[in-house]
Protein backbone atom coordinates (compact mmCIF):
# COMPACT_ATOMS: atom_id res chain seq x y z
CA UNK A 1 0.00 0.00 0.00
CA UNK A 2 1.11 3.95 -0.55
CA UNK A 3 2.06 5.45 2.45
CA UNK A 4 -0.32 8.59 2.74
CA UNK A 5 2.23 10.48 4.42
CA UNK A 6 6.52 10.10 4.57
CA UNK A 7 6.12 10.31 8.47
CA UNK A 8 5.49 6.63 8.43
CA UNK A 9 8.34 5.29 10.58
CA UNK A 10 8.91 0.90 10.09
CA UNK A 11 9.88 0.08 13.77
CA UNK A 12 11.78 -3.68 13.88
CA UNK A 13 11.42 -5.42 17.09
CA UNK A 14 14.40 -5.67 18.25
CA UNK A 15 15.78 -7.22 21.81
CA UNK A 16 16.63 -5.14 24.47
CA UNK A 17 19.98 -3.96 25.50
CA UNK A 18 20.87 -4.49 28.93
CA UNK A 19 21.04 -0.89 30.04
CA UNK A 20 17.25 -0.94 28.12
CA UNK A 21 16.65 -4.27 30.60
CA UNK A 22 18.14 -2.51 33.49
CA UNK A 23 15.36 0.26 33.34
CA UNK A 24 17.55 2.59 35.11
CA UNK A 25 18.96 4.46 33.15
CA UNK A 26 15.80 5.22 31.83
CA UNK A 27 14.22 5.99 34.69
CA UNK A 28 16.84 8.90 35.27
CA UNK A 29 16.08 10.37 32.50
CA UNK A 30 12.16 10.25 33.00
CA UNK A 31 13.09 11.45 36.15
CA UNK A 32 15.29 14.56 34.54
CA UNK A 33 12.53 15.33 32.26
CA UNK A 34 10.06 15.70 35.67
CA UNK A 35 12.70 17.66 37.27
CA UNK A 36 12.91 20.24 34.27
CA UNK A 37 9.48 20.90 34.28
CA UNK A 38 9.84 21.39 38.33
CA UNK A 39 11.91 24.70 37.80
CA UNK A 40 10.06 25.77 34.36
CA UNK A 41 7.60 28.71 33.66
CA UNK A 42 3.87 27.37 35.17
CA UNK A 43 0.84 27.49 33.20
CA UNK A 44 -1.46 28.71 36.00
CA UNK A 45 -2.84 32.09 35.44
CA UNK A 46 -4.76 32.63 39.30
CA UNK A 47 -7.66 34.36 38.35
CA UNK A 48 -9.08 36.42 40.60
CA UNK A 49 -5.89 38.07 41.17
CA UNK A 50 -4.12 37.51 37.35
CA UNK A 51 -6.45 37.85 34.26
CA UNK A 52 -5.62 36.47 30.51
CA UNK A 53 -5.41 39.34 28.21
CA UNK A 54 -8.26 40.15 26.23
CA UNK A 55 -7.04 40.31 22.27
CA UNK A 56 -7.58 43.90 20.83
CA UNK A 57 -10.06 42.59 18.93
CA UNK A 58 -11.96 40.89 21.47
CA UNK A 59 -15.89 41.22 21.31
CA UNK A 60 -17.19 41.68 24.95
CA UNK A 61 -20.28 43.51 26.56
CA UNK A 62 -21.96 45.96 24.39
CA UNK A 63 -21.89 49.82 25.02
CA UNK A 64 -24.00 52.54 23.51
CA UNK A 65 -21.52 55.20 22.64
CA UNK A 66 -22.48 58.80 22.95
CA UNK A 67 -20.77 61.73 20.11
CA UNK A 68 -17.83 63.86 21.24
CA UNK A 69 -20.51 66.21 22.93
CA UNK A 70 -21.76 63.63 24.93
CA UNK A 71 -25.25 63.18 23.34
CA UNK A 72 -26.62 59.56 22.77
CA UNK A 73 -25.68 58.59 18.83
CA UNK A 74 -28.85 55.97 18.86
CA UNK A 75 -31.73 56.84 16.68
CA UNK A 76 -33.38 53.55 17.17
CA UNK A 77 -33.35 52.96 13.86
CA UNK A 78 -33.44 48.95 15.02
CA UNK A 79 -30.80 48.10 12.14
CA UNK A 80 -28.96 46.28 14.93
CA UNK A 81 -32.44 44.17 15.83
CA UNK A 82 -32.50 42.97 12.55
CA UNK A 83 -28.73 42.57 11.95
CA UNK A 84 -28.92 40.34 15.28
CA UNK A 85 -28.53 36.47 14.40
CA UNK A 86 -29.82 35.83 18.05
CA UNK A 87 -32.40 38.24 18.08
CA UNK A 88 -31.16 39.16 21.55
CA UNK A 89 -31.94 43.25 21.13
CA UNK A 90 -35.24 44.64 21.49
CA UNK A 91 -35.74 48.27 21.70
CA UNK A 92 -38.68 51.09 21.83
CA UNK A 93 -38.47 54.28 19.70
CA UNK A 94 -39.37 57.75 20.71
CA UNK A 95 -39.31 61.37 19.77
CA UNK A 96 -37.11 63.47 20.90
CA UNK A 97 -38.89 66.36 22.98
CA UNK A 98 -38.57 70.38 22.64
CA UNK A 99 -34.60 70.93 24.90
CA UNK A 100 -33.98 67.39 24.92
CA UNK A 101 -31.42 68.24 22.12
CA UNK A 102 -28.38 67.85 24.18
CA UNK A 103 -29.01 64.47 25.20
CA UNK A 104 -29.94 62.89 21.88
CA UNK A 105 -28.35 63.82 18.52
CA UNK A 106 -30.94 62.57 16.38
CA UNK A 107 -34.66 63.58 16.62
CA UNK A 108 -35.61 59.48 16.79
CA UNK A 109 -34.31 58.10 20.02
CA UNK A 110 -34.25 55.10 22.02
CA UNK A 111 -36.40 55.16 24.79
CA UNK A 112 -35.48 51.23 25.97
CA UNK A 113 -32.84 49.28 24.27
CA UNK A 114 -32.58 45.75 25.86
CA UNK A 115 -29.80 43.55 25.17
CA UNK A 116 -30.10 40.25 26.46
CA UNK A 117 -26.67 38.45 27.07
CA UNK A 118 -27.96 35.07 27.65
CA UNK A 119 -29.21 35.28 23.69
CA UNK A 120 -25.92 37.11 22.66
CA UNK A 121 -23.47 35.22 20.52
CA UNK A 122 -21.09 37.97 21.01
CA UNK A 123 -20.76 37.94 16.76
CA UNK A 124 -20.44 41.63 16.49
CA UNK A 125 -23.24 41.95 13.76
CA UNK A 126 -24.98 44.83 15.86
CA UNK A 127 -21.97 47.27 15.12
CA UNK A 128 -21.38 46.36 11.66
CA UNK A 129 -25.04 47.04 10.78
CA UNK A 130 -25.02 50.35 13.05
CA UNK A 131 -24.98 53.77 10.51
CA UNK A 132 -24.62 56.26 13.42
CA UNK A 133 -21.66 54.22 15.08
CA UNK A 134 -23.72 53.83 18.41
CA UNK A 135 -22.84 50.05 19.43
CA UNK A 136 -19.92 49.07 19.73
CA UNK A 137 -18.58 45.32 22.02
CA UNK A 138 -15.97 46.46 24.26
CA UNK A 139 -12.54 44.67 23.97
CA UNK A 140 -11.83 44.62 27.59
CA UNK A 141 -15.48 43.93 29.14
CA UNK A 142 -17.17 40.75 29.63
CA UNK A 143 -20.90 39.82 31.01
CA UNK A 144 -20.42 38.58 34.55
CA UNK A 145 -21.93 35.74 35.81
CA UNK A 146 -25.18 36.49 38.02
CA UNK A 147 -27.76 34.42 39.40
CA UNK A 148 -31.35 35.45 37.73
CA UNK A 149 -32.15 35.08 34.30
CA UNK A 150 -33.65 38.99 34.14
CA UNK A 151 -30.36 39.86 35.34
CA UNK A 152 -29.06 39.58 31.89
CA UNK A 153 -31.30 41.89 30.23
CA UNK A 154 -28.83 44.71 30.15
CA UNK A 155 -30.90 47.93 29.60
CA UNK A 156 -30.07 51.28 28.86
CA UNK A 157 -29.19 52.21 32.71
CA UNK A 158 -26.41 49.18 31.90
CA UNK A 159 -25.47 49.33 28.04
CA UNK A 160 -25.27 53.43 27.35
CA UNK A 161 -22.06 54.90 28.16
CA UNK A 162 -21.28 56.34 31.91
CA UNK A 163 -21.25 60.21 32.04
CA UNK A 164 -19.18 61.73 34.91
CA UNK A 165 -21.32 63.87 36.91
CA UNK A 166 -18.15 65.49 38.11
CA UNK A 167 -16.79 68.14 35.55
CA UNK A 168 -13.52 67.65 36.73
CA UNK A 169 -13.46 64.06 36.97
CA UNK A 170 -10.77 62.72 33.86
CA UNK A 171 -13.14 59.26 33.39
CA UNK A 172 -15.82 59.15 31.15
CA UNK A 173 -17.68 62.26 28.93
CA UNK A 174 -18.70 65.18 31.02
CA UNK A 175 -22.02 66.74 29.69
CA UNK A 176 -22.36 70.96 30.51
CA UNK A 177 -24.31 71.84 33.15
CA UNK A 178 -27.53 72.39 30.93
CA UNK A 179 -27.50 69.11 29.85
CA UNK A 180 -27.22 67.50 33.04
CA UNK A 181 -29.77 69.19 34.31
CA UNK A 182 -32.04 68.20 31.45
CA UNK A 183 -31.21 64.71 32.21
CA UNK A 184 -31.69 65.24 35.76
CA UNK A 185 -35.24 66.02 34.95
CA UNK A 186 -35.81 63.32 33.07
CA UNK A 187 -34.77 60.77 35.86
CA UNK A 188 -36.71 62.11 38.07
CA UNK A 189 -39.91 61.95 35.85
CA UNK A 190 -39.51 58.47 34.59
CA UNK A 191 -40.78 55.92 37.62
CA UNK A 192 -38.88 54.20 39.70
CA UNK B 1 15.72 4.08 84.72
CA UNK B 2 15.18 6.72 87.15
CA UNK B 3 11.73 8.56 86.70
CA UNK B 4 12.81 12.34 85.56
CA UNK B 5 14.99 10.33 83.10
CA UNK B 6 11.46 8.17 82.18
CA UNK B 7 9.54 11.29 82.06
CA UNK B 8 11.82 12.88 79.67
CA UNK B 9 11.64 9.58 78.17
CA UNK B 10 8.11 9.80 77.46
CA UNK B 11 8.27 13.62 76.15
CA UNK B 12 10.73 12.21 73.31
CA UNK B 13 8.36 9.72 72.44
CA UNK B 14 5.20 12.39 72.06
CA UNK B 15 7.21 14.84 70.41
CA UNK B 16 8.23 11.46 67.94
CA UNK B 17 4.78 10.82 67.86
CA UNK B 18 3.41 14.21 66.94
CA UNK B 19 6.27 14.99 64.33
CA UNK B 20 5.37 11.86 62.80
CA UNK B 21 2.07 12.90 62.42
CA UNK B 22 2.78 16.37 61.43
CA UNK B 23 4.73 15.27 58.99
CA UNK B 24 2.08 12.98 57.43
CA UNK B 25 -0.18 16.47 57.27
CA UNK B 26 2.01 18.08 55.43
CA UNK B 27 3.14 15.48 53.25
CA UNK B 28 -0.47 15.56 51.93
CA UNK B 29 0.27 19.23 51.01
CA UNK B 30 3.86 18.47 49.57
CA UNK B 31 2.39 15.68 47.68
CA UNK B 32 -0.07 18.12 45.93
CA UNK B 33 2.01 21.02 45.44
CA UNK B 34 5.02 19.06 43.95
CA UNK B 35 3.13 16.76 41.55
CA UNK B 36 1.49 20.18 40.55
CA UNK B 37 5.23 21.58 40.26
CA UNK B 38 6.04 18.60 37.71
CA UNK B 39 3.04 19.38 35.73
CA UNK B 40 3.71 23.11 35.33
CA UNK B 41 0.89 23.64 37.56
CA UNK B 42 0.78 25.60 41.04
CA UNK B 43 -0.90 23.07 43.37
CA UNK B 44 -3.48 24.19 46.27
CA UNK B 45 -2.12 27.72 47.27
CA UNK B 46 -5.74 29.21 48.42
CA UNK B 47 -6.06 28.01 51.94
CA UNK B 48 -3.65 30.43 53.90
CA UNK B 49 -0.04 31.71 52.83
CA UNK B 50 1.59 29.67 50.04
CA UNK B 51 -2.26 27.00 51.08
CA UNK B 52 -0.19 25.83 53.94
CA UNK B 53 -3.65 25.54 55.56
CA UNK B 54 -4.75 23.01 52.97
CA UNK B 55 -4.25 19.91 55.22
CA UNK B 56 -6.46 21.86 57.92
CA UNK B 57 -8.68 22.17 54.89
CA UNK B 58 -8.92 18.92 54.01
CA UNK B 59 -8.82 17.14 57.29
CA UNK B 60 -12.15 19.63 58.29
CA UNK B 61 -13.77 17.81 54.86
CA UNK B 62 -12.61 14.55 55.42
CA UNK B 63 -14.50 14.82 59.01
CA UNK B 64 -17.69 16.42 57.65
CA UNK B 65 -18.37 13.67 55.05
CA UNK B 66 -21.13 10.93 55.52
CA UNK B 67 -19.86 7.60 57.34
CA UNK B 68 -20.73 4.60 55.26
CA UNK B 69 -21.05 1.22 55.43
CA UNK B 70 -20.96 -0.86 52.34
CA UNK B 71 -24.29 -3.75 52.69
CA UNK B 72 -22.97 -6.87 53.51
CA UNK B 73 -19.99 -5.99 55.18
CA UNK B 74 -18.72 -6.66 58.57
CA UNK B 75 -18.65 -3.62 60.21
CA UNK B 76 -16.36 -3.97 63.61
CA UNK B 77 -13.27 -5.16 60.82
CA UNK B 78 -14.48 -2.63 58.62
CA UNK B 79 -13.06 -0.15 61.48
CA UNK B 80 -10.78 -1.92 62.40
CA UNK B 81 -8.64 -2.20 59.43
CA UNK B 82 -8.06 1.82 58.73
CA UNK B 83 -7.00 1.87 62.55
CA UNK B 84 -4.63 -1.05 62.13
CA UNK B 85 -3.09 0.19 58.89
CA UNK B 86 -2.60 3.97 61.35
CA UNK B 87 -1.58 2.32 64.56
CA UNK B 88 1.24 0.37 62.78
CA UNK B 89 2.45 3.40 60.65
CA UNK B 90 2.81 5.19 63.67
CA UNK B 91 4.97 2.27 66.09
CA UNK B 92 7.41 2.12 63.51
CA UNK B 93 8.49 5.29 63.93
CA UNK B 94 9.50 4.25 67.29
CA UNK B 95 12.58 3.20 66.97
CA UNK B 96 14.41 5.10 64.68
CA UNK B 97 17.17 7.62 66.28
CA UNK B 98 16.59 11.04 65.25
CA UNK B 99 19.68 12.00 67.15
CA UNK B 100 22.55 11.57 69.28
CA UNK B 101 22.10 12.04 73.30
CA UNK B 102 21.34 15.35 75.10
CA UNK B 103 23.63 16.24 78.47
CA UNK B 104 21.63 18.35 80.80
CA UNK B 105 23.48 17.79 83.98
CA UNK B 106 23.46 14.49 85.02
CA UNK B 107 20.45 13.76 83.00
CA UNK B 108 21.31 12.11 79.58
CA UNK B 109 17.84 12.61 77.81
CA UNK B 110 18.86 10.07 74.05
CA UNK B 111 16.57 12.00 70.76
CA UNK B 112 15.04 8.41 69.90
CA UNK B 113 11.77 6.48 71.32
CA UNK B 114 12.87 3.49 72.47
CA UNK B 115 16.39 1.95 72.00
CA UNK B 116 15.91 -1.90 71.55
CA UNK B 117 18.62 -4.08 70.43
CA UNK B 118 16.75 -5.63 67.84
CA UNK B 119 15.56 -2.47 66.41
CA UNK B 120 15.40 -3.40 62.76
CA UNK B 121 13.73 -6.54 63.52
CA UNK B 122 11.56 -4.65 65.05
CA UNK B 123 10.54 -1.99 61.97
CA UNK B 124 10.45 -4.81 59.70
CA UNK B 125 7.64 -6.65 62.04
CA UNK B 126 6.05 -3.73 62.50
CA UNK B 127 5.67 -2.63 58.97
CA UNK B 128 4.88 -5.81 58.05
CA UNK B 129 1.98 -5.73 60.23
CA UNK B 130 0.58 -2.79 58.15
CA UNK B 131 -0.73 -5.26 55.27
CA UNK B 132 -3.21 -6.95 57.74
CA UNK B 133 -4.91 -3.26 57.91
CA UNK B 134 -4.88 -3.14 54.46
CA UNK B 135 -6.11 -6.87 53.85
CA UNK B 136 -8.64 -6.80 56.86
CA UNK B 137 -10.35 -3.91 54.88
CA UNK B 138 -10.44 -4.79 51.53
CA UNK B 139 -11.62 -8.09 52.81
CA UNK B 140 -14.55 -6.73 55.13
CA UNK B 141 -15.88 -4.35 52.69
CA UNK B 142 -17.85 -6.88 51.19
CA UNK B 143 -16.25 -5.68 47.39
CA UNK B 144 -14.77 -7.06 44.80
CA UNK B 145 -12.51 -4.75 44.03
CA UNK B 146 -11.28 -3.97 47.68
CA UNK B 147 -10.74 -7.55 47.23
CA UNK B 148 -8.49 -7.74 44.89
CA UNK B 149 -6.31 -4.58 46.00
CA UNK B 150 -6.48 -6.64 49.01
CA UNK B 151 -4.58 -9.64 47.53
CA UNK B 152 -2.88 -7.74 45.57
CA UNK B 153 -1.06 -5.98 48.32
CA UNK B 154 -0.52 -8.53 50.52
CA UNK B 155 1.13 -11.15 47.85
CA UNK B 156 2.83 -7.42 47.01
CA UNK B 157 4.43 -7.11 50.17
CA UNK B 158 5.18 -10.31 50.84
CA UNK B 159 6.99 -10.88 47.62
CA UNK B 160 9.25 -7.56 48.08
CA UNK B 161 10.08 -8.21 52.02
CA UNK B 162 12.12 -11.37 51.13
CA UNK B 163 13.88 -9.08 48.87
CA UNK B 164 14.21 -6.01 51.17
CA UNK B 165 15.22 -8.59 54.22
CA UNK B 166 17.86 -10.08 51.85
CA UNK B 167 19.20 -6.77 50.76
CA UNK B 168 19.52 -5.98 55.19
CA UNK B 169 21.12 -8.77 55.52
CA UNK B 170 24.32 -7.28 53.72
CA UNK B 171 23.77 -4.19 55.98
CA UNK B 172 23.54 -6.09 59.05
CA UNK B 173 26.59 -7.90 57.74
CA UNK B 174 28.54 -4.74 58.00
CA UNK B 175 27.39 -3.87 61.39
CA UNK B 176 27.12 -7.00 63.18
CA UNK B 177 24.05 -5.33 64.85
CA UNK B 178 20.24 -5.10 64.41
CA UNK B 179 20.07 -2.05 66.92
CA UNK B 180 19.46 1.66 64.60
CA UNK B 181 21.31 3.55 66.90
CA UNK B 182 24.36 1.37 66.75
CA UNK B 183 24.11 1.22 63.28
CA UNK B 184 23.91 4.66 62.92
CA UNK B 185 27.22 5.88 65.06
CA UNK B 186 29.15 2.81 62.98
CA UNK B 187 28.86 5.14 60.40
CA UNK B 188 30.65 7.97 61.64
CA UNK B 189 33.43 6.91 64.03
CA UNK B 190 35.61 9.25 65.64
CA UNK B 191 38.85 9.35 64.31
CA UNK B 192 38.85 7.07 61.77
CA UNK B 193 37.53 7.22 58.02
CA UNK B 194 34.34 5.72 58.42
CA UNK B 195 31.49 7.00 55.97
CA UNK B 196 28.41 5.89 55.52
CA UNK B 197 26.90 2.64 54.09
CA UNK B 198 25.73 4.04 50.82
CA UNK B 199 29.28 3.90 49.84
CA UNK B 200 29.65 0.29 50.57
CA UNK B 201 26.38 -1.04 49.95
CA UNK B 202 25.09 1.16 46.43
CA UNK B 203 23.14 -2.14 45.01
CA UNK B 204 21.63 -2.94 48.25
CA UNK B 205 20.56 0.31 48.68
CA UNK B 206 18.96 0.07 45.24
CA UNK B 207 17.16 -3.02 45.92
CA UNK B 208 16.42 -1.36 49.32
CA UNK B 209 14.80 1.67 47.77
CA UNK B 210 12.70 -0.13 45.02
CA UNK B 211 11.46 -2.70 47.75
CA UNK B 212 10.40 0.25 49.85
CA UNK B 213 8.34 2.14 47.07
CA UNK B 214 6.86 -1.39 47.21
CA UNK B 215 6.02 -1.82 50.74
CA UNK B 216 4.60 1.39 51.13
CA UNK B 217 2.42 0.96 48.23
CA UNK B 218 3.44 4.10 46.26
CA UNK B 219 3.80 4.49 42.85
CA UNK B 220 5.42 2.86 40.36
CA UNK B 221 4.10 -0.13 42.98
CA UNK B 222 0.41 1.61 43.65
CA UNK B 223 -1.45 -1.59 42.64
CA UNK B 224 -3.36 -2.25 45.62
CA UNK B 225 -5.02 0.82 45.07
CA UNK B 226 -5.47 0.40 41.14
CA UNK B 227 -7.89 3.13 39.98
CA UNK B 228 -7.67 2.17 36.44
CA UNK B 229 -8.31 -1.68 37.15
CA UNK B 230 -9.91 -1.56 40.73
CA UNK B 231 -11.43 1.90 41.05
CA UNK B 232 -9.99 2.56 44.55
CA UNK B 233 -8.68 -0.94 45.29
CA UNK B 234 -8.77 -1.51 48.98
CA UNK B 235 -10.41 1.62 49.87
CA UNK B 236 -13.05 1.44 47.35
CA UNK B 237 -15.76 1.52 50.00
CA UNK B 238 -13.94 3.72 52.37
CA UNK B 239 -15.20 7.30 52.93
CA UNK B 240 -14.86 10.34 55.66
CA UNK B 241 -12.25 10.23 58.23
CA UNK B 242 -11.51 6.11 57.72
CA UNK B 243 -10.73 6.55 54.15
CA UNK B 244 -8.56 9.37 55.77
CA UNK B 245 -6.73 7.11 57.94
CA UNK B 246 -6.21 4.85 55.16
CA UNK B 247 -3.91 7.99 52.91
CA UNK B 248 -2.31 9.11 56.37
CA UNK B 249 -1.05 5.53 57.05
CA UNK B 250 0.36 5.89 53.63
CA UNK B 251 2.44 9.14 54.26
CA UNK B 252 3.44 7.98 57.60
CA UNK B 253 4.75 4.76 56.19
CA UNK B 254 6.69 6.64 53.47
CA UNK B 255 8.31 8.92 56.21
CA UNK B 256 9.45 6.10 58.45
CA UNK B 257 10.77 4.45 55.27
CA UNK B 258 12.68 6.99 54.25
CA UNK B 259 13.90 7.76 57.82
CA UNK B 260 14.84 4.01 57.75
CA UNK B 261 16.58 3.97 54.60
CA UNK B 262 18.52 7.77 56.34
CA UNK B 263 19.49 5.38 59.05
CA UNK B 264 20.50 2.39 57.41
CA UNK B 265 22.44 3.50 54.10
CA UNK B 266 22.63 7.85 54.56
CA UNK B 267 24.76 7.70 58.27
CA UNK B 268 21.53 8.76 59.88
CA UNK B 269 21.89 12.47 62.26
CA UNK B 270 25.84 12.02 60.83
CA UNK B 271 26.85 14.79 59.27
CA UNK B 272 30.37 15.69 57.51
CA UNK B 273 32.97 17.24 59.61
CA UNK B 274 30.50 16.64 62.85
CA UNK B 275 33.97 16.17 65.11
CA UNK B 276 35.69 18.48 63.63
CA UNK B 277 32.91 20.94 64.43
CA UNK B 278 32.49 19.53 67.60
CA UNK B 279 36.20 20.05 68.88
CA UNK B 280 36.21 23.65 67.29
CA UNK B 281 33.12 24.28 69.54
CA UNK B 282 34.35 22.97 72.75
CA UNK B 283 37.00 25.53 72.97
CA UNK B 284 34.88 28.18 73.63
CA UNK B 285 31.62 26.40 74.57
CA UNK B 286 32.99 23.41 76.71
CA UNK B 287 32.94 20.17 75.71
CA UNK B 288 28.55 19.45 76.93
CA UNK B 289 27.43 22.81 75.41
CA UNK B 290 29.08 21.51 72.04
CA UNK B 291 27.82 17.76 72.08
CA UNK B 292 24.39 19.35 72.94
CA UNK B 293 24.77 21.59 69.49
CA UNK B 294 26.52 19.12 67.23
CA UNK B 295 23.61 17.26 68.42
CA UNK B 296 20.90 19.63 67.50
CA UNK B 297 22.67 20.06 64.03
CA UNK B 298 22.59 16.09 63.78
CA UNK B 299 18.63 16.34 64.08
CA UNK B 300 18.79 18.59 61.57
CA UNK B 301 20.70 16.49 59.48
CA UNK B 302 18.72 13.34 59.86
CA UNK B 303 15.24 15.41 58.74
CA UNK B 304 16.57 17.10 55.77
CA UNK B 305 17.94 13.36 54.53
CA UNK B 306 14.21 12.26 55.38
CA UNK B 307 12.57 15.11 53.57
CA UNK B 308 14.94 14.71 50.67
CA UNK B 309 13.76 10.85 50.55
CA UNK B 310 10.28 12.00 50.84
CA UNK B 311 10.28 14.48 47.51
CA UNK B 312 12.18 11.60 45.82
CA UNK B 313 9.10 9.41 46.66
CA UNK B 314 7.02 12.12 45.33
CA UNK B 315 9.50 12.86 42.59
CA UNK B 316 9.18 9.27 41.33
CA UNK B 317 5.52 9.15 41.81
CA UNK B 318 4.87 11.46 39.12
CA UNK B 319 7.44 10.32 36.52
CA UNK B 320 6.63 6.90 36.36
CA UNK B 321 3.80 4.62 35.50
CA UNK B 322 2.31 1.59 36.97
CA UNK B 323 3.83 -1.69 36.65
CA UNK B 324 1.69 -4.70 35.43
CA UNK B 325 0.94 -6.86 37.61
CA UNK B 326 3.26 -9.76 36.20
CA UNK B 327 6.23 -7.23 35.69
CA UNK B 328 5.74 -6.78 39.46
CA UNK B 329 6.26 -10.28 40.43
CA UNK B 330 8.89 -10.69 37.93
CA UNK B 331 10.60 -8.09 39.01
CA UNK B 332 10.59 -8.99 42.55
CA UNK B 333 10.89 -12.79 42.22
CA UNK B 334 13.23 -13.20 39.28
CA UNK B 335 15.59 -9.95 39.40
CA UNK B 336 15.38 -7.93 42.74
CA UNK B 337 16.12 -11.96 45.27
CA UNK B 338 18.64 -13.14 42.81
CA UNK B 339 20.72 -9.82 42.83
CA UNK B 340 19.94 -9.78 46.45
CA UNK B 341 21.57 -12.87 47.12
CA UNK B 342 24.39 -11.85 45.33
CA UNK B 343 24.81 -8.47 46.93
CA UNK B 344 25.34 -10.76 50.38
CA UNK B 345 27.68 -12.83 48.48
CA UNK B 346 29.92 -10.08 47.36
CA UNK B 347 29.26 -8.26 50.85
CA UNK B 348 30.55 -11.91 52.27
CA UNK B 349 33.11 -12.36 50.03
Amino acid sequence: MQPLSNRAKILAKKPMTLAERAYLPAIFQGLSITMRHFFSKKATIRYPEETRPFSPIFRGLHVLKRDEQGRERCTACGLCAVACPAEAITMVAGERKKGEEGLYREEKYAVSYEVNMLRCIFCGLCEEACPKAAVYLQADKMAPPRFERDEFIYGKDRLVEPVSPDARSQRGIQLTPEQAEVLRNKMAQQPA
Amino acid sequence: MELPALGWQALVILVVFGVSLLIATYSTYAERVIAAFLQDRVGPDRAGPFGLLQPLADAVKLFTKEEFFPAGSNRALFVFGPCLAMVTALMASAVIPFGNYLQFGSTIIWLQGIEVNIGMLYVFGVVSLGVYGIMIGGWASNNKFSLLGAIRAASQNISYELAMGLSLIAVLMISETLSLREITLQQSVPGEWQFWNIVKQPLGFIIFIVCAFAETNRTPFDLPECETELVGGYHTEYSSMKMGLYLFAEYINVFVASAVMSVLYFGGFNFPFQYELRAFLAESQGMVTAHNIVTGLGVVAIFVKIFSFIFFFMWVRWTLPRFRYDQLMRLGWTILIPLAIFNILLTGG
